[in-house]
């Protein structure tokens, strides 16, 4: 840097060493992982009143309010059960169609919508982040925060639908916490991980409605999972297998139904399950972070 | 001179800028010609970059050393970039090249800290203090005296109205008493005094005042001279994105007087 101005002539001291000497600490200097996770625990409660008033301002206008969140759900599944229950007589293979098709609806709804707003969490936001200073990954955290509320209200509809379409109440729906819970954390690293690719380039935003239709079908939402072993075999199927929301719609039904046609044996879904939790919650957030000090540039 | 370089080092210095360079990036819908697919499926074939993209060098090289206990008024003609040097001091816009060092965290108190307008007052009262990172408790104990030094409740309950029944000058207001209600390390003040009428003004100036007593550092951007007479002893005068003097503010007042008479 040929043009840092050496001031204070007696010392000849560089800015750059004036300011070490000072002890003052360098403006959009990345925080290590710690301080910065210590930070954002700091930040809860503003992530929380984030969530809350966000939940507000979107209901706020229409009449019904705080009832969408559970309207939402129901007029999703009962659309796909006009056409994939009524209309194209879908029912070969699993027994109770439509618990087993809302219960994918459900989750997968669960995800996709985090992905959407994950990736407005940041651009859509620029007046915030460049006006005040707060931890940015409380966005996206709150932007999680808001649809795991929604899904609670979700998750109530969906009991009482498995429930009213005969599935009896088994030990195995304790499993419907932690199942929940990993999902919450996956959806959490996706968050992350979407708000940093939707702030750095705004065309991600175009392409989400075509890669979660792919998605869609590929975790065997709107049809038996046994479609997969029909048509598909060696590599194509591992991957189509491996796929994180198809362990967790899997792992849900097998939580929620009696008679299931499962991709894996429940262990193995398991393990996996577990693995895509901590592989997309740390890997998002970590990426999430490695940003942190760009996003006010938009 | 030689007094005052002494003097200057005796003296802690709060915010160092050295040679910071800021660009903004500007995507900006097609402009005709430009915009078709054909043109830009070639640019991503040839690997340019797209013409939407504009970059606007708003900062070209600053650099200058603050010290403990100056207020210093930031002067220039509109677009002169300083108020992106405030947001680049206050961490909130990351520099290209140079750097940017300071004591403590800078807070920057603008008045267009964007709030919920979907939200009554008194809530975004609540979350500008939690964004902040006041405690909840601290937040409990000030709302009260923010919304009635804000003083929008003087014609009625406004604060339990959503923001965007509000006028810009009750908004304003409301914004600059959250900013006020903390205390800062290094203050960087944009244009706040110059908002809401002559009653509220007089009420700010003081609450400035006030918080330069405990404030290291206050930088003040303002386009009313007599603020910046007021409240500062030291002037930089930035014209597009470069210092064109820094001094006694008397002394780069009446320059820049000149400047903008001519």
């Amino acid at each position: 840097m040929p043009q840092t101005a050496v001031i204070d002539s007696e010392t000849g001291l560089t800015l750059k060493e004036l300011a070490r000497r000072h002890g003052l600490s360098a403006a959009g200097k990345l925080p290590s992982l710690r301080d910065y996770t210590r930070q954002l625990w700091s930040y809860r409660h503003f992530i929380s009143s984030y969530a809350n008033a966000k939940v507000t301002s979107s209901l706020g206008r229409t009449r019904l309010g705080v009832f969408w969140q559970v309207l939402t759900p129901l007029i999703n599944a009962a659309v796909y059960y006009v056409i994939f229950g009524v209309v194209l007589k879908q029912k070969s293979g699993v027994e109770n169609f439509v618990a087993y098709l809302c219960t994918g609806v459900f989750i997968f709804g669960f995800t996709q919508s985090v992905v959407q707003a994950g990736i407005q969490a940041v651009s859509g936001n620029l007046g915030l982040i460049r006006a005040l200073h707060f931890p940015r990954a409380s966005l996206p955290l709150a932007i999680t925060m808001v649809e795991i509320r929604n899904m609670i209200a979700s998750m109530a509809v969906l009991i009482v639908i498995v429930l009213a379409f005969g599935e009896p109440i088994t030990l195995e729906w304790l499993l419907i916490v932690p199942i929940f819970l990993m999902q919450c954390v996956f959806n959490a690293g996706l968050a992350l991980a979407a708000a940093r690719l939707g702030s750095k380039v705004a065309d991600v935003k175009q392409l989400v409605p075509f890669a979660m239709r792919i998605w869609l079908y590929g975790s065997a939402v709107l049809y038996p999972v046994t479609r997969f072993t029909d048509h598909l075999s060696g590599w194509k199927l591992y991957l189509v297998e491996a796929n994180p929301l198809l362990v967790f719609i899997d792992l849900m039904r097998h939580a929620l139904m009696e008679d299931v046609p499962l991709a894996a044996s429940p262990v193995v879904l398991w393990l996996e399950a577990i693995a895509w939790t901590l592989l997309v919650g740390i890997g998002g957030y970590v990426y999430f972070w490695r940003g942190e000090k760009g996003y006010g540039r938009g | 001179m030689a007094d005052t370089m002494t003097g200057s080092d005796r003296r802690e210095p709060t915010v160092i800028v050295d040679d910071a360079h800021v660009v903004y990036r500007v995507q900006q819908s097609a402009t005709p010609g430009t915009g078709s697919p054909l043109a830009s499926f070639k640019r991503i074939i040839t690997g340019t970059k797209p013409a939407t993209l504009r970059e606007v060098h708003a900062i070209k090289g600053v650099s200058f050393v603050a010290h403990k206990g100056e207020a210093i008024g930031l002067i220039g003609t509109n677009g002169s970039g300083k108020s992106t040097l405030l947001r680049a001091i206050a961490g909130l816009l990351p520099t290209d090249k140079g750097a940017i060092y300071a004591a403590g965290q800078p807070s920057l108190l603008g008045v267009n800290a964007a709030l919920m307008s979907d939200l009554p007052g008194e809530r975004n009262v609540v979350l500008g203090c939690l964004a902040m990172g006041m405690s909840p408790a601290e937040v409990k104990s000030q709302v009260k005296d923010i919304i009635e030094f804000s003083g929008i409740n003087e014609r009625g309950d406004f604060s339990s109205l959503p923001m965007r029944t509000y006028s810009s000058g009750m908004g304003a207001r409301l914004r600059f008493a959250i900013a006020a209600a903390k205390k800062h390390d290094v203050l960087l003040i944009d244009e706040a005094l110059a908002t809401g009428d002559a009653k509220f003004r007089r009420r700010s100036e003081q609450r400035v005042r006030d918080l330069r007593k405990d404030a290291g550092t206050v930088f003040l951007v303002s386009h009313s001279e007599q603020s910046i007479r007021d409240t500062c002893e030291r002037a930089i005068w930035l014209e597009s994105g470069l210092i064109r003097a820094d001094g006694p503010t008397a002394d780069v007042l009446k320059e820049y007087e000149a400047y903008v008479k001519r």
